[in-house]
């Protein structure tokens, strides 16, 4: 069977984008043939400027080489400009006579640079700043002649001006406006901007109209008029006076166009068989010239194009980010507010830093940043997301490290970090690695670098930090990922939050069940959302939904832990780190027996038996006689306890008893991620509870319950939660908080995230407050745990679960 | 596994190492061969797959990760390497061993 035929005008990154999208979706679906005007593959536009500054090459910024059309099976007409759609014949015809019928056409015809009606702006010499092109025009003019002129101080116009001034021109920028880049600047940061780039001999002439480009001897222009009169040297003009959507072609076949090529939300022209992608469209009003929001159109045309139907673009939110190297600007939303706005605003005038956040109703809407736009990602975040900010209001301007979630390692500007520094310190990756694979891969999200080069992969703690250098790379491409709407893996469109409440509101009590519902796009998943969905079935239908071992990672399968070697670790239970001689002498003949290499005291007051064969473990088990100890779950891990007013001559309350009730009460609790507790029975805290999960603390008159500690990757303080007289009620306590983390956690989330995404008060609320819903927590914390069979007896016991560890000989 | 590998296999080669019952859908065994380890994956679908029991990147045993589609994922590092032809999924690269393997009757026979 014939394949339908799909023709995409324009090939520039909106509407390759939009193909690549569309190959993951459907890569079989259409015959694809793609019409370029410029004579190459498809490139990175964004970085044309590092190209004319000398910083960049040319084939570094190329996104797809010839070989990714052939290799796809796509025709590649470069260099044939389309000049008519005929949409009765449903085919498009080019100037040199090229025909191809479509079934579907996409139309990313882009924009062109607007050119003002000015007196010899035909004259050679005078340029507009666009393409590849015009940029190998400027570098070859800057080689030959000294005086260059940019007409237009917005962002291409400086980017322009700093290129061929690093080239070796004498440069001034004419602006009509008051200041510099007054659409994405206050006046303030575009003086400072303006002072820098003047350090570097850049001459600026602010408030001109230009009147004449004149004509010199040579038949080249010479000079630039003013309407004043003022008349400056110029062998090289560049006009960046604003682009305007490229509407000719569409126009010409009738295609609705106003300000742009009118789209609906799917991206749909009003003709039904065409769609239109990037900067040529006009999307409820407005035409976007930056490359994030084109990027998402792509995503949503590609969805509708392989017949999925069920995306929509609704608008986007932008940033700017100038790059000229060695100054930071940012800018995003409204910066200039209104009467119901207020602004904190931060200016160091000699060191060259200003910020400005404009906030209204709690919420941050705007911001200005120069000189330090380490966190503008953050910022930018906050303002997509609408977070509330009133609780971090006071610190907000000083970043995201004095919140505090991005790990030690995001404290330095990513822009000034060397290429040698470690930023994954996990998979051992430099910046200088990530940085080439961001340039050479064309990536441009988090998750693309996570894959290329595992950065950010394995703990996490220097996402903040990948972010940064994947922001302060390609600029204003980068656009980081919604978190309310992020979904839960690849395989799903579906959030954390929705697939939790699908599970509860339907009744889903088998994965198969759950992704039959949601309409997952795997057969059988992956192994991001296997486990989770497992996890969320298995805790919200407790007694009713079976647990699936396929679908949890192996530890959990085999109730111990891998190691690099493939062997296997073993911790037994010792209810609050409390274990006999029996036992000590029970594990020190296991050890001998299976010549196990090494016995370790864990931090959490266990003893752990490294380096066992996998098909040793039953027959380890079996020996040892004692419960497993977890210490491979998403589940109650230890409760490490001091010893309290039971020896100690300062203790105040029993802690090791109370630990070892806490932690036969707890036994078996599957949770989000892994669960820490202490009981320390004083003040003085030996059993380190302040950074734990759930850390109970003794004193005289009671105890003291603090949550969502820890002391992993970034050590967090745990909160004050409450304080309660008798030991029932701190089990109670406990037990309702860790019950509401099991049905509202985020697989993954440990409980110091959980905490700050729903807020303590949201806590406080369910657990100290509302005596009934603590109740109710508590008892459902035991339902759910009643019963629980000790996995390492079942797999001693039963001959199905011991399968699991036995190999088949040949 | 192809028609074409499978006829360069004598009746004699073939090694009855269990029941498909005996496999996990999405699951595996560990076969001890002379060979070394061969991991034995079953898919959702009943598909039966072997591989040389060790991930390229680190040497991670691969019939400890969990089977999705066509594909395990290794548990030491996150590998995705392929089930039909022991190719690491991109931008990975690398290359696991695979054996041919069969149901015949319930039985799963493999080919070492």
């Amino acid at each position: 069977m014939k394949k339908p035929r799909l023709v995409l005008v324009g090939n520039g990154m909106a509407g390759v984008r939009t193909v690549e999208e569309l190959l993951k979706l459907a890569p079989d679906l259409y015959d694809i043939t793609v019409f370029g005007a410029e004579p190459h593959g498809n490139y990175n536009r964004i970085l044309l400027s590092p190209v004319l500054s000398g910083e960049m090459k040319l084939p570094e910024i190329m996104l797809n080489d010839l070989d990714w059309y052939r290799d796809n099976g796509i025709t590649l007409h470069a260099g044939k400009k389309v000049e008519k759609i005929d949409r009765i014949r449903r085919k498009v015809i080019a100037t040199d006579g090229t025909e191809e019928a479509y079934d579907r056409l996409l139309l990313a015809t882009g924009s062109t640079p607007f050119m003002p009606p000015i007196p010899g702006r035909d004259l050679p010499g005078v340029l507009a700043y666009r393409d590849i092109a015009d940029t190998e025009a400027m570098i070859e003019a800057a080689q030959a002649h000294r005086h260059a002129v940019v007409i237009g101080g917005g962002l291409l116009g400086l980017e322009a001006a700093n290129g061929l001034k690093l080239r070796g021109m004498d440069v001034t920028v004419v602006h009509l406006a008051g200041w510099l880049m007054e659409r994405q600047l206050d006046q303030v940061s575009a003086d400072m901007l303006q002072a820098s780039l003047e350090t570097r001999g850049l001459t600026f002439l602010l408030g001109k109209q230009t009147e004449a480009f004149v004509q010199g001897e040579s038949g080249r222009v010479c000079a630039v008029r003013m309407k004043d009169g003022l008349e400056i040297p110029a062998d090289l003009v560049v006009v960046a006076a604003g682009i305007r959507p490229n509407t000719t072609l569409a126009e010409a076949a009738g295609l609705h166009c106003s300000r742009g090529i009118v789209v609906n939300d799917t991206l749909q022209t009003f003709d039904p068989r065409i769609y239109a992608v990037g900067e040529c469209v006009a999307h409820r009003g407005v035409a976007y010239g930056l490359v994030a929001p084109l990027f998402e159109q792509g995503k949503v045309a590609a969805n509708h194009l392989a017949n999925y139907g069920i995306a929509r673009y609704g608008g986007s939110s932008v940033s700017t980010k100038l790059k000229v190297t060695g100054i930071d600007v940012f800018s995003a939303g409204n910066f200039t507010g209104n009467e119901r706005t207020e602004e904190i605003v931060l200016h160091d005038r000699s060191s060259g830093v200003y910020k400005k956040l404009v906030i209204e109703n709690e919420r941050l809407i705007g911001a200005v940043l120069y000189g330090d736009t380490a966190d503008s990602a953050w910022y930018f975040q906050l303002m997509r997301d609408g977070k509330d900010i009133r609780d971090i209001r006071d610190h907000l301007m000083f970043g995201q490290n004095h919140i505090g979630d991005v790990g030690h390692q995001g404290k330095s500007n990513a822009a000034t970090l060397p290429d040698t520094f470690e930023v994954c310190g996990c998979n051992g990756v430099c910046k200088g690695t990530i940085v080439k694979a961001i340039k050479e891969k064309g990536l441009f999200s988090l998750d693309d670098v996570r894959k290329h080069t595992k950065a950010s992969s394995s703990c996490g703690s220097c996402t903040g930090l990948v972010e940064q250098i994947l922001a302060s790379t390609v600029g204003g491409a980068y656009q980081a990922a919604e978190s309310k709407t992020k979904p839960l893996c690849g395989c799903t469109e579906h959030t954390h939050a929705e697939v939790r409440r699908a599970i509860r509101e339907q009744r889903l009590l088998s994965i198969a069940e759950a992704m039959h519902f949601m309409e997952w796009h795997t057969p059988d998943g992956c192994p991001t959302c296997r486990p989770a969905l497992n996890y969320y079935i298995i805790s919200t239908w407790p007694h009713e939904a079976k647990d699936d071992p396929q679908s949890r990672f192996i530890n959990e399968r085999a109730h111990a832990n891998i190691q690099k070697d493939g062997t296997f670790s073993v911790v037994p239970r010792m209810w609050g780190g409390l274990t006999t001689p029996g036992e000590l002498r029970r594990i020190a003949d296991v050890a001998e027996k299976y010549a196990i290499p090494t016995v370790k005291v864990t931090g959490g007051q266990r003893i752990d038996l490294l380096g066992i064969k996998k098909a040793d473990l039953p027959g380890v088990w079996a020996d040892l006689g004692m419960p497993s100890g977890h210490a491979y779950g998403k589940s109650i891990r230890t409760v490490k306890t001091c010893v309290g007013s039971e020896h100690c001559r300062f203790g105040t309350q029993q802690s090791m008893s109370m630990g070892v009730d806490l932690e036969k009460m707890l036994y078996g609790m599957w949770a989000p991620h892994k669960v820490k507790l202490a009981v320390s029975g004083c003040p003085r805290n030996c059993a380190e509870a302040g950074i734990k999960d759930v850390g109970v603390i003794g004193v005289d008159s009671g105890w003291e319950i603090y949550v969502a500690g820890n002391g992993g990757i970034k050590t967090e303080v745990a909160q004050f939660l409450c304080k309660v007289k008798t030991r029932e009620e701190a089990m109670e306590v406990t037990a309702a908080f860790l019950q509401l983390y099991r049905e509202e956690g985020w697989y993954l989330e440990r409980t110091v995230h959980y905490v700050q995404r729903v807020g303590l008060d949201h806590v406080k609320q369910a657990v100290v407050e509302d005596q009934e819903k603590r109740r109710a927590l508590h008892a459902r914390m035991l339902f759910a745990l009643k019963d629980y069979e000790d996995p390492w007896r079942a797999a001693v016991e039963k001959p199905l679960v011991r399968r699991e560890f036995e190999p088949i000989e040949v | 596994m192809t028609a074409a590998l499978a006829k360069k296999i004598t009746a004699a080669e073939w090694k009855t190492i269990c029941a498909l019952e005996d496999i996990p859908r999405l699951g595996s065994r560990v076969v001890k061969s002379r060979a070394g380890d061969i991991a034995v994956f079953r898919t959702a679908d009943d598909q039966v797959f072997a591989l040389h029991d060790k991930c390229p990147h680190k040497g991670g045993p691969l019939s400890q990760g969990i089977v999705h589609g066509r594909q395990v994922t290794c548990p030491l590092h996150g590998w995705k390497i392929g089930l039909e032809d022991g190719n690491a999924a991109t931008p990975d690269i690398g290359c696991t061993k695979p054996f041919a393997v069969k149901v015949e009757g319930g039985q799963v026979l493999l080919a070492v």
